[in-house]
């Protein structure tokens, strides 16, 4: 069982067309003892860094999601859930996040070539394999939809399981840290290889 | 450069995808489910719905097609076509939709892009721009599926869509739409300079190296294209071979 934590930032809908298209049984949770029972989580979201932690305070959840984790739970973040792992997040001012990885939240690199990659970074992106992209089960060469403005800036390269070439840097869009995985993309939106990605989380034992 | 994305438009009237030439003259092509099947079978990048109908009578039936799409289709779904109010945005989205596009209703009231920007986020708020060429250097933006003539110059409100908040900019030349002669390349390099969100060109194309041609000239790195790909001139895994085969980078 698959549990979906719904702290109102989002859509849920295609995540949950898509668990059910690769045959996961799954559940949504709004507060904390829901997270408290669940053996494998995922944390979505869309939005800015600084509301969602706030969606996440509002319903207690973020002492439950870190004792999970803490227990060995494993937890796929998905695009803003991914960035609200990290220590800290820099949109729209100085954000706390959860913590479970080093690093902070940072926009995008910029550049003012012609033919510079535009922020928001919309659409598909092949990623690069990491130190940790066999914790997280990206394939090599697999292309993902992304849509963000920003990504995160790793303290430990080991915990880096995927980049992204932008603007001519690397740029880590999937990280993995002992039962934590997070990735920027969305699986839920990003055809066959973003069900296969799905399908290899939910099989996770 | 930022990978080439395609995006395949189905212009939705009573249940039926049609399409015509400088959105007029319509003519019925299929039903949207097994279209959109098939474009997200051959490697659609994104799929774009428009309602054709809905801004002329006030309402939009095209919800429920969406959100049987988006059952099976797990690429980014766009709904445009009657998107007035914040509850319309949520109610697309809640159906599925990842994105709306809007055009009349902020040629209206440009600041409803500010206030869907800031309820759902700029990613979800596309600017629809139906550009009509009124000559050098200068187009009119249209509404209402080119029905209605605004006096807005397509530029300066590009510019200020991108200020108010959209995330990005779905832009058709009205004048090469449907005509599979090729793009307003003007038009559209001129759009791309002007603002730093992506931009989407749309409208002309008829072979892919009108497709081509266009990247190279204007930097444009997403097309939408609709009869190139209904009346099956060409298909998608064809033009993206084709782009990559240009020496640009696209999703096989």
């Amino acid at each position: 069982m698959i549990t979906v934590i719904d702290y109102g930032r989002g859509n849920l809908f295609s995540l949950d067309q898509a668990l059910k298209k690769i045959g996961a049984e799954a559940e949504r949770v709004h507060a904390g003892d829901g997270v408290e029972a669940a053996t494998k989580l995922i944390l979505p979201g869309v939005g800015a860094f600084g509301d969602a932690m706030l969606g996440l305070k509002e319903r207690g959840l973020v002492e439950p999601i870190r004792e999970a984790v803490a227990r060995g739970v494993p937890m796929l973040g998905i695009c803003v859930g991914m960035q609200l792992l990290f220590t800290k997040g820099e949109e729209f001012g100085n954000h706390d996040g959860l913590n479970l990885v080093p690093g902070t939240v940072r926009r995008l690199p910029d550049s003012e070539t012609k033919d510079a990659d535009r922020i928001p970074n919309v659409g598909w992106r092949k990623v690069h394999p990491g130190p940790a992209a066999a914790a997280v089960g990206i394939e090599p060469g697999a292309e993902f939809y992304f849509v963000h403005s920003f990504a995160p800036v790793v303290d430990d390269a080991a915990d880096v399981a995927g980049t992204i070439s932008f603007n001519g840097k690397d740029v880590a869009i999937a990280v993995a840290r002992g039962s934590v995985a997070g990735v920027q993309f969305h699986p839920e939106k990003s055809g066959a290889a973003g069900l296969a990605f799905l399908k290899a989380f939910a099989d996770k034992t | 450069m930022t990978p080439v994305r395609i995006l395949a438009r189905l212009d939705v009237k009573s249940q039926n995808v049609i399409k015509g030439i400088h959105l007029e003259g319509l003519r019925v092509i299929g039903k949207p489910f097994d279209l959109a099947t098939k474009y997200y079978a051959d490697g659609a990048d994104e799929i774009v719905y428009m309602d054709t109908v809905a801004s002329l009578y006030g309402r939009s039936n095209i919800l429920p097609v969406v959100q049987q799409a988006a059952e099976d289709i797990f690429v980014p779904l766009t709904v445009g076509g009657g998107i007035r109010t914040e509850a319309d945005i949520v109610a697309a989205l809640r159906s599925g939709a990842d994105k709306v596009a809007i055009n009349t209703a902020a040629i209206k009231d440009p600041n409803f892009l500010t206030r869907g920007a800031n309820a759902l986020g700029s990613q979800c708020i596309t600017l629809s721009i139906e550009a009509k060429s009124r000559g050098a250097g200068k187009w009119e933006a249209l509404t209402d599926n080119g029905r209605e003539m605004t006096g807005v110059d397509v530029l300066e409100w590009a510019k200020q869509g991108e200020g108010l908040g959209a995330g990005e900019i779905l832009l058709t030349s009205v004048d090469q739409e449907g005509t599979q002669t090729g793009f307003d390349i003007d038009l559209i390099g001129l759009v791309r300079d002007a603002v730093r969100i992506p931009v989407i060109a749309a409208g002309g194309a008829g072979k892919a190296a009108h497709v081509i041609d266009m990247i190279k000239e204007t930097g444009c790195d997403a097309v939408c294209c609709a009869s190139i790909f209904h009346y099956g001139k060409l298909d998608i895994p064809d033009l993206k071979r084709a782009i990559a085969d240009a020496g640009f980078e696209v999703r096989l």
